[in-house]
């Protein structure tokens, strides 16, 4: 392309880092200086780093937050591992339905069906009552920490699925038929070829988990779990006020946490990144499993499948529920959860449609703003741009809330009110969480339009601006529309930024008004409701988002 | 543990192979193969993409299956066989090394699945690394070797385990074309000293006849002849085997010469000299002229067809131009008639 800078270009890719600049580096650049300054606006100090060494609570919360997260890995692996190995490895009619597990956890977030989980797997849940009646035990499925596992691992684990199964497949066929030749197979074969080969796509996998369980404020809160670190934060700024240091020392601490997985991650994938489909590649031929196998494989991923479903199953019955406690199933079925929500708790929803609406206008603009200066242009700086963009991943939700709470709250708007108290507030935090997700589907969608077809409208006579408006955002639409789609559903269940910044029930959005009402067994019908109205959201978008794709390829392929 | 060295096989083995079919789904990719190979051979199936040659190959290693026929090593049916019990050791197309592995590692790897002491397994890996010359690449990893010593690491890591048999899957694509010449002198050489029966699986018939003993040639799913080099070379079988070994003229009634009904004639282009027309039973004008060094091709249209002849190029000789009516002179005894 032309090396051209044209004014255009240049003011914005201006605007795009002001945007960034204010909404995601100040907010966070104030949460790290607080961490590091004295209570009070004094100089800078590690003195609050050395409070919270010395604050057992502290001490034991980010340990515990490691243990979960860790023990969350270790589960999710457990089931993925089984389910990745079956569908890549052998001739399975059930692999359809394991792939498509890996759709649920974007469907559903593990706060929404936190309370759901608790009726169905706690103490006095369906499941312990049916086993203490039947074989006079209980499971402690929901135990304190063991509860929040538990929740994660069913939700986290097709993280691990998805991208295990993908490294699994892309492994070159002969690299396991050569083994089989000098005599290897079974079990040994998978642990000393399979699994080494297919480890980069297993580390990227757990890596996500344990940052996501790490970060997670809202599922522990409703388990009652306290003594963790994300929600420490939480509960530090919100009960004792902007002011005490230790909520940003705990972000501070949750950003290295992240920031040292990737790290780690990076450290772990370098030089192992084998691409091994290669020349006469193509998948390896799949073994037929004998009837008993066959068997074993069906019950595996029933029980997993089962696992996967309660959540939701336990949601969709809790909403209809009249009452639902000590006993398996409830005592009887009512629509007034629906009618109460609908009704006076609309509100929530119609602010969820219009948050996640504006948030996800603002990440495809932006995204696909970023895209084209980096794909298309050479402005100088533009790749900071995108690196900025991308760093978002790297900040917890809490961090970004606590973050706008305190760089906006002094900044008040003409009328008196502090900035940081409007409903817009909330729309950035959430358009800054998903800018990334939005990002990338902007690139693949920009790369997979040739440069030639811009040069051939140059070449004609279009201006630079005119090629973007007639020839590119038009090419652009269906990767666009799947991006806008993505970010919208996401954002419907985002909470945990959301959680900090609401300031009144009549500005929250649905994730929001779940979390408030489940607190109380009162609520927790209409949450339940409410949970199930989220989830219907989501998957409807889900499924205009594949839409979209197939259709933009299906055009593609028609125009070339 | 007896002493065993590489170098010394116990006894080189044959394979028979009768009857085999082998389909996928509708296609049918082997159609009756029945090949006899002799212990301590080295043998080429040779064909275009697709005429079936690897799935034999693989099918010999248990990575396919047949619907009829059956293949014997050393007298035994290895259809029960699975691909780890067979002890036929295979070259992989694209060498198969493993990443995560070093050079050492990926030659142990077969030892080590047959629960060899250490000591043993040690003292083989670096014997079988020594034989290809590769005993200073051992602790490298695969990534850090060229197109040419990972081919050697793969067949080192094949012969540590002592196969019964040595299969090859067109182990020089890979490699440029002055790697490929010396390289399948070094894999003649080495199978010469292990006296190792061998299969060898290639499309290009310069590999196949300049390394193997005898060779079968392949197309759509039938060995179409059977034979050493030469044989295939001098005695096509077809018009296919004729076409495939080096460049062969095809022709019809239409020439003007008596050729039997449901026959072509063939010959070489080096076969036949150029002659005035005056007399000749072959003649046409020149199409085409090339100049190749140390031979001259001419293109004739004759009947419906176009020619070859190559004459040897004397400085100073005469050159006949395009355009040029000639006759085409052919001894009888270097005319085959072949079915059509």
């Amino acid at each position: 392309m032309t090396s051209v800078r044209s004014p255009g270009q240049v003011a914005l890719a201006l605007a795009i880092a002001l945007f960034l600049g204010v909404f995601l580096i100040v907010p966070v650049a104030t949460v790290v200086y607080v961490a590091f300054t004295e209570k009070g606006g004094g100089g800078l100090t590690l003195v609050n780093f050395l409070d919270f060494g010395r604050t057992e609570l502290f001490v034991r919360s980010f340990w515990n937050s490691v243990y979960v997260s860790a023990m969350t890995v270790v589960w999710a692996s457990v089931l993925a591992l089984p389910l990745a190995y079956l569908t890549t490895r052998f001739e399975f009619r059930g692999a359809m339905l394991v792939q498509t597990l890996g759709f649920l956890p974007l469907i559903m977030p593990p706060f929404v069906g936190a309370v759901a989980m608790q009726l169905l797997f706690g103490r006095n849940g369906s499941v312990n009552l049916l086993l203490d009646e039947w074989f006079d035990f209980k499971i402690g499925f929901m135990e304190g920490l063991n509860g929040v596992i538990f929740l994660q691992a069913i939700h986290y684990f097709p993280f691990i699925l998805v991208n295990l199964s993908a490294a699994l497949r892309n492994i070159d066929r002969s690299m396991e038929e050569a083994a089989q030749n000098l005599g290897s197979h079974g079990l040994r074969l998978f642990r000393r070829i399979a699994l080494p080969l297919a480890l980069p796509g297993y580390v990227a996998g757990a890596s996500l988990v344990f940052v996501k369980v790490f970060d997670d404020v809202a599922t522990p809160l409703l388990l009652n779990v306290k003594e963790m670190l994300a929600p420490q934060a939480y509960l530090r700024i919100t009960s004792i006020g902007i002011d005490d240091p230790m909520g940003y020392v705990i972000s501070v601490v949750l950003i290295l946490v992240a920031v040292a997985t990737m790290w780690a991650t990076a450290l772990v994938m370098k030089g192992k990144d084998y691409a091994t489909t290669q020349r006469g590649g193509g998948g390896l031929a799949r073994r037929q499993l004998r009837p008993r196998e066959q068997a074993l494989a069906y019950g595996v991923v029933i029980l997993i499948l089962a696992l996967v479903l309660a959540p939701h199953v336990g949601l969709v019955l809790l909403s209809f529920a009249t009452v639902w406690s000590y006993s398996p199933l409830p005592d009887g079925y009512t629509l007034a959860h629906y009618t109460r929500v609908l009704g006076d708790s609309s509100v929530y929803i119609k602010n969820t449609l219009l948050y996640s609406g504006l948030a996800a206008t603002i990440d495809v603009a932006i995204g696909g703003a970023i895209a084209y200066l980096v794909l298309r242009t050479r402005l100088p700086g533009r790749q900071w741009l995108d690196w900025a963009a991308s760093t978002a991943l790297a900040v917890p939700g809490v961090v970004l809330g606590i973050g706008y709470l305190r760089a906006f709250y002094g900044v008040s708007l003409p009328d008196g009110t502090p900035l940081a108290t409007l409903w817009i507030v909330i729309v950035l935090a959430i358009a800054i969480r998903r800018l990334p997700y939005a990002l990338r589907a902007a690139y693949a969608a920009l790369q997979q339009i040739s440069v030639s077809l811009e040069e051939a409208a140059e070449n004609l006579g279009a201006t630079k601006a005119r090629t973007v408006r007639r020839v590119v955002i038009p090419l652009m639409t269906g990767g666009l529309l799947a991006g806008f789609v993505t970010s919208f559903a996401t954002a419907a269940v985002e909470l945990s930024a959301v959680l900090i910044l609401v300031q009144s029930n009549s500005d929250a959005p649905l994730a929001y008004g779940l979390y408030v009402l489940m607190q109380t067994p009162a609520g927790r019908g209409a949450g339940a409701a409410l949970g199930v109205i989220a989830v219907l959201i989501v998957a409807i978008c889900m499924g205009l988002s594949q839409l979209a794709v197939d259709r933009s390829q299906r055009a593609r392929g028609l125009d070339i | 543990m007896t002493e065993m060295t590489l170098s010394k096989p116990a006894r080189a083995v044959g394979i028979e192979i009768t009857g085999v079919n082998l389909s996928y789904g509708a296609t049918h990719v082997l159609k009756d193969v029945a090949l006899s190979i002799r212990p301590g051979e080295f043998f080429a199936f040779l064909g275009p993409s697709g005429c079936g040659k690897t799935t034999l190959l693989r099918l010999i290693a248990g990575f396919a299956q047949a619907q009829t026929g059956k293949v014997l090593l050393d007298g035994q049916d290895v259809a029960p066989l699975p691909p780890w019990k067979r002890d036929v050791g295979m070259v992989f197309q694209s060498y198969a090394l493993w990443p995560h592995m070093t050079v050492a590692k990926n030659v142990a790897f077969g030892l080590e699945e047959r629960r060899l002491p250490r000591a043993e397994i040690d003292r083989r890996v670096s014997q079988a690394l020594e034989l290809v010359g590769l005993s200073a690449y051992a602790e490298r990893r695969p990534a850090q070797l060229s197109g040419g010593q990972q081919q050697r690491v793969a067949v080192a890591r094949t012969i540590a385990i002592e196969p019964k048999v040595l299969l090859l899957d067109e182990p020089l694509s890979n490699l440029d074309a002055k790697m490929r010449v010396s390289v399948r002198r070094e894999l003649r050489s080495l199978q010469q000293r292990l006296g190792l029966t061998t299969i060898f699986v290639t499309h290009d018939q310069e590999e196949a006849n300049t390394i193997c003993d005898r060779i079968a040639v392949m197309d759509a799913g039938r060995v179409q002849q059977v034979g050493t080099p030469m044989e295939l070379y001098e005695n096509p079988a077809n018009l296919f085997v004729a076409n495939f070994l080096g460049s062969a003229n095809i022709l019809d009634e239409r020439a003007g010469v008596p050729i039997p009904a449901g026959k072509r004639l063939v010959f070489r282009p080096q076969h036949a000299a150029l002659t005035s027309p005056e007399g000749a039973a072959l003649r046409g004008p020149v199409t085409h002229r090339e100049f190749l060094g140390a031979t001259v091709r001419y293109a004739v249209h004759i009947g419906d067809s176009e020619v070859l002849i190559e004459t040897p190029f004397q400085s100073g000789g005469e050159l006949r131009a395009v355009g040029d009516t000639v006759g085409v002179d052919l001894p009888p005894r270097r005319m085959l008639f072949l079915p059509a």
